[in-house]
């Protein structure tokens, strides 16, 4: 376990003395255990430093794919579906429905709105699976299951090459994801400072 | 006083009992009026307890004119504010717009066992209970929230179609920079991650400068608890930022040391890093809400126009009406205190000649940024007019026309 992870040194700085910012004004709220807030954070963000033990294929993913009710709502190729299309290749994920404009990617334009070619990051895959997946029974796949699926996702839209690369907490962030580098950094926010210098 | 005779002072009394909005002060006993009691003397509950609007009062959120709200999975599920029948600047909450890709389950979260977690990168991780949150200081502030899809189209009839994706109430609750203060925000920290408790547990990511400044971790909506639709029992107010980013039902926020790419944050990336930095806060942003599309102006004479305006940039300092296509314009008056990043109503007398013409308004910010007008933005992007892709949430100019029957039609068409 990567002992830099934030958990860990919150939980020992809660405990000890090295503070960086000032004390606590109020004292009101309780400390929550390491146990709670592993249970609840379910964040992985890019790194993937928050990624669990487990590992799963895209053989195994295409299984559960039918077997977790995916295919019911996405179409049993991941296209087709009453839910956005999840494989590249098929019509508008909503059919007939013209994206907003500056809504570009999201789910309404063959190919461009699928999570396995917009996403920069592998890990972002793994975190929707994870936290949103399937609908109405949220939150029930166990570790192995979503790094699984991730992986289908993944070779089904030809990202990994091979239906046996086995997808883990140490390969998945380094997947190299079509769109990594299609995206512009957010410039910093700061108040009171316009959006965009020279725009109307 | 008799206690079998309620006069007026105990009537009330025993309404507030009723809501629970006594608590803490308990009226004496002699005061009090048993429900049984008021019913028997034919009080209904809304009477009573939770009052209603007049029956002769219909006014109602109608859906997004392009999608099926909700739609066979409930995914999508928007649903616009009805702008051309509200006065004053306050949405009520019973007419907030509401937006959402999991709109038809609206969790039911018990206040007792809802929980607020601050953790990550932070010297004090916390655990807050809605009790513990009221126990902290608060602040009672107006901010709009708009959603990023609140676009005006030439099919789009009425005000409420073209702009009822954005609300605006009076929100009360904690400072977030409070509660990161508590935590103890650690070094090289650059962003939050807000987490709902709602099935998906939607997600966003929000700079940390933007956290600390003016973010409201919201308990109360309008002078009583956040409505189920927009996050009971605990919403993100991110002022001025898109609607994704306030997030409700809010469970979880973690401190992190970079952009944390969640499901909500790639759906808004660009590879044009100026369509990147128009897609968190919205602009300047003004409408007409009469005369508006579908209403019907009876004869030639004096008219109030009144409309809405409001910014992500802070505060309206200005409003101005062109009722000639925007040929020429004045300075309509603001009605109602602007508050940063609120609705703000503005009025202005016109004497309409009964011939045709355009109405437009367009406002100015804090910051000086002027409310632009499609053109404008068509220009900076190098696109035909009527073509053009407004970066970010459209906030251009939006004309109505009025014909010389008086009949009011969206001027995009």
């Amino acid at each position: 376990m990567d002992l830099r992870k934030p958990i860990l040194s919150a939980a020992v700085l809660a405990a000890g003395q090295m503070g960086f910012a000032q004390s606590s004004a109020y004292g009101v709220g309780r400390t929550p255990t390491a146990q709670e807030i592993k249970a609840w954070d379910i964040s992985i963000g890019p790194s993937g430093k928050e990624l669990p033990q487990g590992h799963g294929t895209a053989k195994e993913g295409a299984r559960l794919f039918l077997l977790k009710g995916c295919a019911a709502c996405h179409g049993t190729t991941g296209i087709g579906g009453k839910a956005p299309a999840l494989v590249k290749g098929g019509p508008p994920a909503v059919p007939g429905e013209p994206p907003p404009a500056g809504m570009e990617g999201m789910h309404m334009v063959p190919d461009t709105g699928i999570m396995a070619l917009r996403s920069p990051y592998a890990v972002t895959l793994w975190d929707y699976i994870n936290r949103g997946m399937p609908l109405n029974r949220e939150g029930s796949l166990k570790p192995d299951e979503v790094y699984a699926l991730t992986a289908f996702l993944l070779y089904k839209n030809e990202v990994i090459k091979s239906e046996d690369e086995v997808l883990d907490a140490q390969t998945l962030p380094k997947v190299n994801m079509p769109n990594r580098k299609g995206f512009a950094d957010i410039p910093e926010w700061k108040h009171g400072a316009p959006r965009l210098q020279g725009y109307p | 006083m008799d206690s079998k005779r309620p006069n007026r002072r105990g009537f009330l009394k025993g309404g507030a009992a009723l809501a629970g909005l006594a608590a803490g002060a308990a009226p004496s006993a002699k005061a009090q009026v048993p429900a049984t009691e008021l019913r028997a003397k034919g009080a209904s509950k809304e009477q009573v307890a939770y009052g209603d609007r007049s029956r002769h009062e219909t006014s109602i959120r109608t859906p997004v004119a392009e999608r099926t709200s909700p739609d066979a999975f409930g995914l999508v599920f928007h649903v616009n504010a009805p702008l051309q029948d509200l006065v004053g600047s306050i949405t009520p909450s019973s007419l907030h717009y509401v937006a959402t890709h999991r709109g038809a389950f609206v969790p039911d979260i018990d206040p007792k066992e809802h929980r607020l977690m601050i953790h990550g990168m932070v010297d004090r991780p916390l655990i807050f209970t809605m009790d513990d949150l009221k126990r902290l200081p608060f602040v009672t502030r107006q901010h709009f929230i708009e959603c990023a899809g609140n676009r005006a189209k030439p099919t789009h009839k009425t005000v409420q179609d073209t702009h009822g994706l954005t609300s605006s109430c009076e929100w009360t609750g904690v400072l977030l920079s409070e509660l990161l203060k508590e935590a103890g925000v650690q070094k090289g920290a650059s962003w939050i991650v807000a987490e709902g408790a709602e099935e998906i547990k939607g997600a966003s990511s929000i700079p940390l400068g933007k956290a600390m400044d003016d973010c409201l971790v919201a308990y109360g909506q309008n002078g009583e608890a956040v409505r189920p639709q927009q996050g009971y029992p605990l919403r993100l107010v991110v002022p001025g930022f898109e609607g994704i980013f306030q997030t409700k039902y809010l469970r979880r926020i973690k401190v992190v040391e970079q952009y944390y790419m969640t499901y909500n944050d790639y759906g808004h990336i660009s590879e044009d890093p100026r369509t990147a930095a128009l897609g968190n806060q919205i602009g300047p942003k003004s409408v007409i809400t009469f005369p508006s599309g579908g209403q019907k102006l009876p004869g030639p004479g004096f008219y109030e126009i009144s409309g809405l305006a409001w910014s992500g940039g802070g505060a309206i300092r200005r409003v101005e009406v062109s009722t000639d296509g925007g040929n020429t314009w004045k300075d309509a008056e603001l009605r109602t205190p602007s508050h940063p990043m609120a609705h703000t109503r503005f009025g202005f007398h016109w004497k309409w000649d009964g011939k045709e013409c355009e109405l437009q308004s367009r406002c100015t910010d804090e910051l000086g940024t002027v409310q632009p007008t499609r053109a404008q933005v068509a220009k900076y992007w190098n696109e035909p007019v009527d073509k053009v892709s407004v970066r970010g949430t459209d906030n251009t100019v939006f004309p109505w026309r009025i014909a010389s029957d008086g009949s009011v039609r969206n001027g995009l068409a």
